[in-house]
């Protein structure tokens, strides 16, 4: 059992703007350090049939990378978004309509999933759809010298030895998915759920605190 | 998705409001929307608000071998990503008529005028030149893409700065910008598409329009000019019958919005080097409004780590260490693998048909 050591861990500092596209039903700008990434929802919308499913909604996420055309890692990251989502989206409430969350990569300096996961997250409720809970993504990198950083920038994933992302939901703060690279031990594993549970809380702050300043002026 | 389809009276409203000089959002025939130009953290991108149409440009280069008929010259890529966040009618992947007309008139509105010097991007002739890679995303459409689309793709390559390059003898060193600063590309002129919609069979004339206004035209003509008031490119599309004049009155008021336009964006490109310059962080997030309810920032914040080592530790004892359930793999013959052992077959086969399966 190696021990862990852990200096100070910080987040970078984080900016959300909600509302910021007229087309989309729910828009999102999620910004952490210099990685933004722009969210867009659309729905509860009409599915094509062959897309239907008969008791819930279809929900369908996107991603686009700045720069060529989507490959197998956007494909992947999807699939880590759109199982997220739907572990916290009530899509029995929207049977046979479809849900369409696309996810506009804006720039990335590290941690771009949790920036895809927490950009998502706040467009859904921009969105104004029923969700049994908010969830939040957070990353954080184990450097050759075992010390564990959250929200790494490009060139601290490049040193680091592993990579994990975790979504953490907001009422039980379990982990909803997870998706590591490199290899680490399971002590390793462990403290850095642990790190990431507690690294959630500031951000489910943050949500608490934009939203409650976005209706700041209605209720 | 399917779009919302327009409705009879909101055409007809549209309409009737047009024979009388008048427009949705109360601007004037020939005005154009409010433009914003902002510039992301590195070099080459730039979003572009047009209105409420939002687009975002990013160049990149790269060395690759050039064409077999021009050797000694770069490569400029455009591609318009019609991305379905723009709008619910946009579908992923399907190239859309739309989005044909949008890649084919920017590729004559820059590639055919020449406004970059493609020569300069040569490394070694016949070998290696740089190519340019322009991608420009839609995300909000709220009308008039194609305007919106080149400025965001001017704009975005006045910004670019490729890394330099040395040719010493036979030796190629390509610089990253961290050892030596990188170089702007050699830009001859600025086109810049101004776009008017017609309507009843060419009667009104509208600058710049917007959603609704597309919705209803009759037929669209486009023009690219540079502020040398040289026109790069006209196209009409939709069927409209033009008289010379009133194409000509037309390419003059594009020859006065292109030279506002170009002031814009020339300005926006001084501020963000007197700010790159004095070392200022650039950015989205630095261009984000602050002042708005709908946007909150939040600085630097530590997090705490009182528990977190005996919670892992407690965890990590509680629970055993999981079962080896996965024998290891046999190689019973080269290029075979067997991982576990067969089992006998328990469908009820009588014995004349069935086969012990090993």
């Amino acid at each position: 059992m190696e021990v862990c050591k852990s200096t100070d861990i910080s987040l970078r500092e984080f900016g959300c703007e909600q509302n910021l596209l007229s087309r989309p039903d729910g828009s999102a700008s999620f910004i952490q350090g210099d990685t933004s990434v722009l969210a867009g929802m659309y729905g509860p919308a009409e599915v094509k049939v062959s897309k239907e499913i008969y008791d819930r909604a279809t929900l369908e996420v996107l991603i686009q990378p700045k720069v060529g055309l989507p490959s197998v890692r956007e494909r992947s990251q999807e699939q880590c978004v759109r199982e997220t989502c739907e572990a916290s989206l009530l899509s029995f409430l929207h049977p046979r309509s479809s849900l369409t969350l696309i996810l506009q990569v804006v720039h990335n300096d590290g941690s771009l999933l949790s920036c895809l996961l927490n950009a998502a997250c706040m467009a859904l409720m921009d969105a104004g759809l029923p969700m049994s809970c908010l969830f939040c993504g957070v990353t954080c990198a184990i450097n050759s010298d075992g010390q564990i950083i959250t929200d790494p920038t490009v060139a601290q994933e490049k040193e680091s030895r592993a990579i994990l992302t975790f979504a953490i939901d907001s009422t039980d703060h379990k982990v909803l998915m997870s998706s590591t690279q490199g290899s680490f031990s399971v002590y390793e594993l462990q403290q850095c759920i642990a790190v990431c549970q507690k690294a959630s809380e500031k951000i489910f702050l943050f949500y608490r605190d934009s939203v409650q300043r976005r209706y700041s002026k209605t209720l | 998705m399917k779009d919302t389809p327009l409705s009879n009276c909101e055409r007809d409203f549209l309409l009737k409001a047009i024979e009388e000089k008048k427009r949705l959002d109360g601007r004037q025939t020939y005005d154009y929307r409010n433009i914003k130009i902002t510039f992301g953290t590195d070099y080459g991108c730039c979003f572009v608000d047009l209105g409420k149409t939002r687009v975002m440009a990013q160049v990149s280069c790269e060395l690759v071998a050039p064409k077999e008929t021009r050797p000694n010259e770069g490569i400029l890529f455009f591609n318009i990503e019609l991305s379905p966040m723009a709008s619910p009618a946009f579908e992923p992947g399907r190239q859309s008529e739309l989005s044909v007309k949008l890649n084919r008139q920017l590729e004559r509105c820059f590639r055919n005028s020449k406004c970059i010097d493609t020569e300069s991007l040569c490394v070694v002739s016949g070998e290696k030149v740089w190519q340019i890679r322009v991608d420009v995303h839609t995300l909000n459409h709220d009308g008039n893409l194609m305007d919106a689309a080149s400025i965001a793709a001017i704009t975005a390559l006045c910004h670019f700065r490729r890394p330099d390059v040395s040719i010493q003898g036979e030796e190629i060193t390509v610089y990253t910008p961290e050892e030596r600063d990188p170089i702007p590309l050699s830009i001859y002129h600025m086109p810049i598409s101004v776009s008017f919609s017609f309507f009843q069979q060419g009667t009104y004339l509208l600058v710049d329009p917007c959603e609704r206004e597309e919705r209803v035209m009759d037929g669209l003509l486009m023009i690219a000019m540079n502020k040398h008031r040289e026109i790069c490119s006209i196209q009409s599309s939709g069927g409209i019958m033009l008289l010379k004049e009133q194409v000509l009155r037309c390419s003059k008021i594009a020859s006065v919005k292109v030279s506002e336009i170009t002031e814009l964006i020339s300005k926006a490109l001084e501020n963000d080097k007197k700010a790159r310059k004095a070392g200022e962080r650039c950015g989205f997030a630095e261009s984000m409004p602050q002042e708005r309810i709908t946007a909150l920032k939040m600085d630097e914040t530590p997090v705490e780590m009182k528990n977190v080592t005996e919670k892992a530790e407690d965890i990590v004892k509680k629970y055993e260490a999981p079962p080896q359930s996965v024998p290891s793999p046999l190689v019973p013959a080269p290029g075979v693998g067997q991982v576990g052992q067969g089992q006998q077959n328990s469908w009820g086969l009588e014995e004349e048909d069935g086969e012990k399966i090993d």
